[in-house]
């Protein structure tokens, strides 16, 4: 009912859309502050030592160390009214982690396109390089990019550029296997409408499989760059140093919950972010039928 | 030396397969000279694509040769402009896109105004004035298959080779693209090679049509000549014409007897692909054999 309404039946269906994410949204947040909310009275006596490890708050029983909504507002305030500061190698903005850490994953992004475009052009216009790539594809496609850390340190001797290396890999197969596929599947026709036009190789690349395999190679890259954002808290959990990975790592072992769930939340904005902007680069190559 | 025509297809045989496969079609002999158009009719299946495309260079005979301008061919050239049945017209181009793909391809050495001034000509040739920015999604298909000709006319071939170019067309759209192919054809004096299953079209365009028999192991049967001169061949009264329907009765008694039957037929009468029967059934209808004396003299 409803789905072939006029357009003013659209624009209330996405209003009432909105209204229901609100609602979800103050659902969550209500149920959250009476999850947190602070007990009343003072709780059992504690053992001093064990108070100091916990925090003064959680020992005294009369607020759990998951901090309130109000809470997290808090936080997230602090963070946004200067993200950029750097006092000292362990605290740093958390924009200047996220940048450390975007910066990895467009380097790591970007070199593997150097490397899977090509080489996924020359798959899917060769069947024979198909066939040869394609156990050792296969094979290391299913790994997971973690994996390969150990080898990155021991073999590269350098922390950051073993994370990139690990974005690296965990990038380049879906751009490899779109490219190949969007290339191998270049209508016949258009291939034929340039042999007739005596199109010499590189410019028939160029001219008609480049655009008409873009917006499937542009999907590869779509999923590359949500891949290698998963990946790169991952990676700078275990290298450390810097990055938006370490700093959930580090709130983690000061047993800052606020501050983790800032970096959560700004994580998933920047993943939306990379996304969106591979979605609308895109929309600019793909072509209606 | 003897004649030869400009498109001289000698011998021509294609197997998909091995060598023990039967020929899809085999022993295809005949030619097309310079400002000629031909029709090749016939049914679905009996290779007619394929001879186009080795026509056009992108599939090669298993035996015989194509002979263009005292030359094999053996691949594409710019020489001969393919109108494809899918239009086959680049998505992500605009038509002036599209056109001067073509235009930049047979003269690299263009600028970009030279390139689109050509292709805005042949563009207005086709009556798509105005339509330069369009994409091929947001055209008609009357209007893509245009875009096409224009495409194929715009690097001046020597020749046109057509597949069945109207076929995905609406009955009104296809009229009025023959009559402007047609119209185009006559002023430059072009030639071109088309195929069809369709009688009408044949009659309307042809000045000579390939009979070619069913498959596996098709044979060129025989070649009318369409003794219909071109200036009397009229889309809306091709009808009254004295030799239309001998024409078109004796295309359509091939296509729906001889083609199926015709291995009996050629053994009882004898048949040499090499000199093959040219046959004129529009003349027998105005000039009636001198035996059969009309009723109206027999006084």
């Amino acid at each position: 009912m409803g789905n072939t309404g006029p357009k003013d039946m659209k624009a209330s269906l996405g209003l009432r859309a909105g209204l229901l994410s609100l609602l979800i949204f103050v659902a969550i947040v209500g149920i959250w502050q009476i999850a947190t909310m602070p007990t009343a009275g003072t709780g059992p006596a504690m053992d001093p030592e064990y108070a100091k490890l916990v925090g003064a708050a959680a020992a005294t029983g009369s607020k759990s160390a998951m901090p309130t909504p109000a809470d997290i507002g808090a936080t997230i305030w602090h963070h946004l009214l200067d993200p950029f500061y750097i006092r000292g190698s362990n605290d740093k903005g958390i924009g200047i982690q996220l940048a450390y850490s975007l910066g990895r994953v467009l380097l790591g992004f970007g070199l593997a396109a150097l490397v899977a475009v090509p080489l996924g052009f020359l798959i899917g216009m060769s069947p024979l390089v198909y066939r040869a790539l394609d156990p050792f594809i296969q094979i290391l496609k299913p790994v997971s990019p973690l994996a390969w850390m150990p080898l990155a340190l021991y073999t590269i001797k350098d922390s950051a550029i073993s994370s990139i290396f690990v974005i690296f890999i965990c990038s380049v197969w879906p751009m490899l296997i779109n490219t190949a596929f969007g290339v191998g599947s270049v209508r016949k026709e258009w291939l034929n409408v340039a042999r007739t036009l005596e199109v010499g190789p590189f410019r028939t690349a160029f001219k008609v499989i480049l655009p008409a395999a873009a917006p499937t190679i542009m999907t590869g890259m779509r999923i590359s760059v949500g891949i290698a954002w998963l990946v790169i808290v991952a990676a700078e959990m275990l290298v450390g140093g810097t990055g938006i990975g370490y700093f959930v790592w580090n709130e983690w072992n000061n047993l800052s919950i606020a501050n983790i769930v800032t970096a959560i939340l700004l994580i998933g904005l920047v993943g939306l972010a990379l996304d969106q902007g591979l979605a609308y680069l895109a929309k600019l190559v793909t072509y209606p039928e | 030396m003897e004649h030869r025509p400009l498109i001289s297809v000698e011998g021509l045989a294609r197997r998909f397969g091995d060598a023990s496969q039967p020929a899809v079609f085999e022993d295809i002999w005949f030619g097309v000279d310079k400002g000629e158009f031909c029709c090749l009719i016939g049914h679905s299946g009996c290779g007619k694509t394929t001879i186009l495309n080795v026509l056009a260079g992108l599939d090669s005979p298993s035996e015989g040769a194509v002979i263009v301008d005292n030359r094999e061919i053996d691949g594409p050239s710019l020489d001969r402009a393919v109108i494809f049945q899918g239009h086959a017209l680049l998505p992500w181009l605009t038509v002036m896109g599209n056109i001067s793909f073509a235009v930049s391809s047979r003269w690299p050495s263009w600028d970009r105004a030279k390139v689109q001034d050509h292709a805005r000509r042949f563009i207005d040739l086709v009556g798509l004035k105005g339509a330069e920015n369009k994409r091929p999604a947001q055209l008609s298909g009357g209007m893509k298959q245009r875009v096409g000709i224009a495409r194929a006319l715009s690097i001046q071939p020597k020749m046109l080779l057509m597949d069945e170019p109207f076929s995905a067309l609406d009955a009104l759209t296809r009229g009025m693209l023959q009559d402007e192919v047609l119209r185009i054809c006559a002023d430059t004096n072009q030639t071109v090679f088309m195929i069809t299953h369709d009688v009408d079209e044949a009659i309307l365009l042809a000045d000579k049509i390939v009979l070619m028999t069913n498959g596996p192991g098709a044979k060129i049967a025989e070649i009318v000549v369409n003794t219909m001169p071109r200036n009397e061949r009229h889309r809306n009264d091709l009808h009254k014409h004295p030799q239309y329907y001998a024409i078109r009765n004796h295309l359509v008694e091939f296509l729906v007897n001889r083609s199926r039957a015709f291995d009996q037929e050629i053994a009882e009468a004898g048949y040499d692909p090499r000199r093959l029967k040219l046959v004129k059934p529009g003349l027998a209808a105005v000039n009636p054999p001198a035996e059969v004396v009309p009723l109206r003299h027999s006084s």
